[in-house]
C-alpha cells in the first residue's frame, strides 16, 4: 500500500475507534437512564423513585389477576422471578395482556407499596409459533411434570 | 495484497472502472429483476398465505415479513455506505463514492418503513404507537443519520468534497449500528429481544422462518436493483465530460 493511503487508513481507523470509545463511555455513564423500566426487585429494594412517575416491568404472575370491585380496576402481581410487586390499574388492557406475559406499566407507588399504574403496555416476547406447536409444547411440559 | 487471488483483484479493478461498471450492470439488470420478483412472490405467498397464524398475536404478526427485513436492510445498507465511503476516502475510487451516496436514500427508505410498520404493529400489540426505549430511539437516530448524509451531500456543490464529508459523517455514525443491534440485550426495552440472529436456535417456527428469510433475500435484491439504477445516473452526472460518456452518446445517436 502506498504511504499516503496507509496514512489515511490509519487516520480513519483511529477516528472510528475514538468515536466508539467516546460513545461507549457516554452510554456507560447514562446506563441507568437508558433503562426503559425498573424491575420489581429494584422497586422492592427501594431503588425506584418515591414520588415521581416511573415505569415498572415484569411478568404477570399466573392466577394473580383479579377484579376486586365490579368496575374497570384490575389488580395483579408482577414478578422478575425473585421479588413481586402488586399493581393496580383502571382502564383498557392491551391485546397481549395475559397471565404469564411480560408487561411494562407506567405509574407511581402509593404509601402501601402498591404500584398505581396509569398506563399498561404489553411486552411481546421473541417467540413465534403456530397454535398447534404451542399446544404440543404445553402438553409435553405437562406430561414432563407428571413424571 | 498478495493474499487475494489474482482473479478477484482483476474483477475488483475492472468493476472500479466506470465504463465497465456501466455496461456490466446494464447486462445483469434483467436477471436481478427476475430473481427479485420470484423471491418476493415466494416470500409473500409463504408469509401471508402458507405460514400459520401465531399462537399469541394471530395474524397481526405477519407484519414481521416487512418490518424485520426492512430493519435488517437499514443496518446493512448503512454498513455498505460507510465501508464504500471509507474505500472512497482511502483509495479515492470514484465508483466507491458513487455507491456510498447512492445507498443513502434507499437506506433511509428502509429505516422509515421499519419505523412505520413497527409503529402500526405497536399500537394493537403493545398498546402504544411509540415509546422512547433504546431500540426505537437508536433506530430513529439512524434515520436522522441517513437524512444528514443526504442533506450534507446536497448542500456541497463540489461533489468530490461532498463525497469526502459524507464519508466521514457516515463513518462517525457507524457507532450507532452495534448500539441498535444490541440495544435489546444491553438495556431493558419494550421492544422484544432478537428472534432469528441469536446464537442458539432461532425462536421462530420453521414454517414462519423460511418466508422471512426469503423476504430478507428479496429485499437484498431490491436494494441491489435500486442501488444500480441510482449509481448509473450518479455516474453519468459526474462523468458527463469524460471520453467514455461522449463516445457512448455518439454511438447511441447513430
Amino acid at each position: 500500500m502506498k504511504p499516503a493511503r496507509k496514512q489515511r487508513l490509519i487516520l480513519i481507523s483511529l477516528m472510528v475507534i475514538g468515536v466508539s470509545i467516546a460513545t461507549g463511555f457516554a452510554l456507560k455513564s447514562f446506563n441507568e437512564n437508558l433503562m426503559y423500566f425498573f424491575s420489581t426487585t429494584d422497586v422492592v429494594d427501594g431503588k425506584a423513585p418515591k414520588d415521581s412517575l416511573f415505569r415498572l416491568g415484569g411478568m404477570v404472575i399466573k392466577g394473580s389477576v383479579e377484579r376486586p370491585n365490579d368496575d374497570m380496576m384490575v389488580r395483579f402481581k408482577l414478578t422478575d422471578f425473585s421479588k413481586d410487586v402488586t399493581v393496580e390499574y383502571t382502564g383498557i388492557l392491551p391485546d397481549l395482556f395475559r397471565e404469564g406475559q411480560g408487561i411494562v406499566a407506567n405509574g407511581k407507588l402509593n404509601p402501601q407499596g402498591v404500584f398505581i399504574a396509569e398506563e399498561v403496555l404489553a411486552k411481546h416476547d421473541e417467540n413465534y409459533m403456530p397454535p398447534e406447536v404451542k399446544q404440543s409444547l404445553k402438553n409435553k411440559s405437562e406430561t414432563g411434570k407428571g413424571q | 495484497m498478495f493474499l487475494v487471488p489474482d482473479i478477484v483483484v482483476r474483477f475488483y479493478h475492472r468493476m472500479a472502472s466506470p465504463p465497465h461498471f456501466y455496461s456490466f450492470t446494464k447486462k445483469i439488470m434483467p436477471w436481478l429483476v427476475v430473481i427479485f420478483v420470484l423471491l418476493t412472490g415466494a416470500g409473500l405467498y409463504g408469509g401471508l398465505y402458507l405460514a400459520p397464524a401465531d399462537y399469541q398475536q394471530g395474524d397481526s404478526y405477519r407484519i414481521i415479513y416487512i418490518h424485520v427485513p426492512s430493519a435488517w436492510m437499514s443496518l446493512f445498507i448503512y454498513m455498505v455506505m460507510a465501508i464504500t465511503g471509507a474505500i472512497g476516502l482511502i483509495w479515492r475510487i470514484k465508483l466507491a463514492e458513487v455507491i456510498s451516496i447512492s445507498s443513502a436514500p434507499i437506506g433511509a427508505s428502509f429505516t422509515f418503513i421499519a419505523l412505520v410498520t413497527g409503529s402500526l404493529w405497536g399500537k394493537p400489540m403493545w398498546g402504544t404507537w411509540w415509546v422512547w426505549d433504546a431500540r426505537l430511539t437508536s433506530e430513529l437516530i439512524l434515520l436522522f443519520l441517513y437524512l444528514g448524509v443526504i442533506g450534507l451531500y446536497g448542500a456541497i456543490d463540489d461533489k468530490k468534497i461532498a463525497s469526502k464529508s459524507v464519508a466521514i459523517l457516515a463513518l462517525v455514525g457507524v457507532v450507532n449500528i452495534p448500539i441498535i443491534h444490541y440495544s435489546v440485550e444491553w438495556w431493558n426495552t419494550l421492544h422484544q429481544g432478537p428472534t432469528v440472529t441469536k446464537m442458539d436456535k432461532p425462536s421462530i417456527h420453521v414454517s414462519m422462518l423460511i418466508p422471512l428469510l426469503l423476504m430478507a433475500l428479496s429485499f437484498k435484491f431490491y436494494y441491489l436493483i435500486a442501488l444500480i439504477q441510482r449509481a448509473r445516473v450518479e455516474l453519468l452526472k459526474r462523468e458527463r465530460n469524460s471520453q467514455w460518456v461522449k463516445t457512448m452518446l455518439a454511438e447511441q445517436q447513430q
